[in-house]
């Protein structure tokens, strides 16, 4: 095997031509761990607010620790579900333009259900 | 050399040779739990969306939501959520090295699908006695 004059660490130093590694594991991994407690606390909110009215609703998901957990339960989730989505249309579309597309369709729709999310929080917490 | 016979080489065991073990089962189940969580976020949006918009916007969702169909998404979604959660706590033990074992990750995988089942059911009668009963 010719290694040309490159040492082993220049070999694999900045991975190769992919440029990147595990980022997308490890990231999948902190999302994880936090939305353990992120998905309880978002279930116990959804639960308590089954049968409310609206006026209740906003009144409840505009209590500081209830917004900013369910920001954080909507990034964590998005992010989340991305690489999740990916890794599957990764092992079942084979054909290169139709996997670019999926791949890039799976961003665009978690960060479209990302936004509406984001949005609905700004506007029942600062909004009219 | 060109001429030279290839040997007839065993192949590999293909996937129904195998008895079917649960680990696969959940294997499965995780991502088929995880796709569904995926598409179920667009109720999770369109929840937010009602409530930011006013109360006939909330009405509506808060309807479908009551209704049959609305309900039975609603458990198959509270279901997803706590088998593919349990799922993760599943794959974090053996991202550190346990439960790896034939005797332990069968069991692991057990208590995956009965823990899931049990969440479900105790969220489900929680809200259902903390909301008292029936509309």
């Amino acid at each position: 095997m010719s290694t040309g004059m490159k040492t082993p660490l220049g070999r694999v130093r900045g991975l190769g031509s992919a440029k990147s590694g595990t980022g997308d594991f490890w990231r999948q991994r902190v999302t994880g761990v936090a939305l353990v407690p992120l998905t309880i606390t978002f279930v116990l909110v959804v639960i308590y607010l089954a049968k409310a009215s609206q006026a209740t609703a906003i009144a409840t998901l505009s209590r500081p620790l209830v917004a900013i957990l369910m920001f954080l339960f909507i990034i964590a989730g998005i992010v989340h579900m991305r690489i999740g989505m990916q890794v599957i249309i990764e092992d079942y579309v084979h054909d290169e333009k139709w996997k670019i597309a999926a791949v890039m369709a799976n961003t665009f729709f978690s960060l479209l259900v990302g936004a509406c999310c984001t949005y609905a929080l700004l506007k029942l917490n600062f909004g009219i | 050399m060109a001429d030279r016979k290839v040997p007839a080489r065993p192949l590999s065991p293909h996937l129904q040779i195998y008895r079917w073990p649960i680990t696969m089962t959940m294997s499965i189940l995780h991502r088929v739990t995880g796709g569904a969580l995926y598409v179920g976020t667009m109720l999770l949006a369109w929840w937010l969306l009602a409530a930011a918009a006013g109360a006939k916007a909330f009405g509506l969702m808060q309807w479908f939501i009551g209704s049959p169909p609305g309900l039975l998404i609603l458990f198959g979604y509270t279901w997803a959520l706590m088998h593919h959660m349990l799922g993760g706590v599943r794959h974090f033990i053996w991202d550190l090295g346990h439960g790896l074992g034939p005797g332990d990750r069968d069991r692991l995988a057990q208590a995956n699908l009965i823990g899931s089942v049990v969440l479900t059911l105790a969220l489900w009668i929680l809200g259902y006695w903390a909301l008292g009963g029936t509309n």
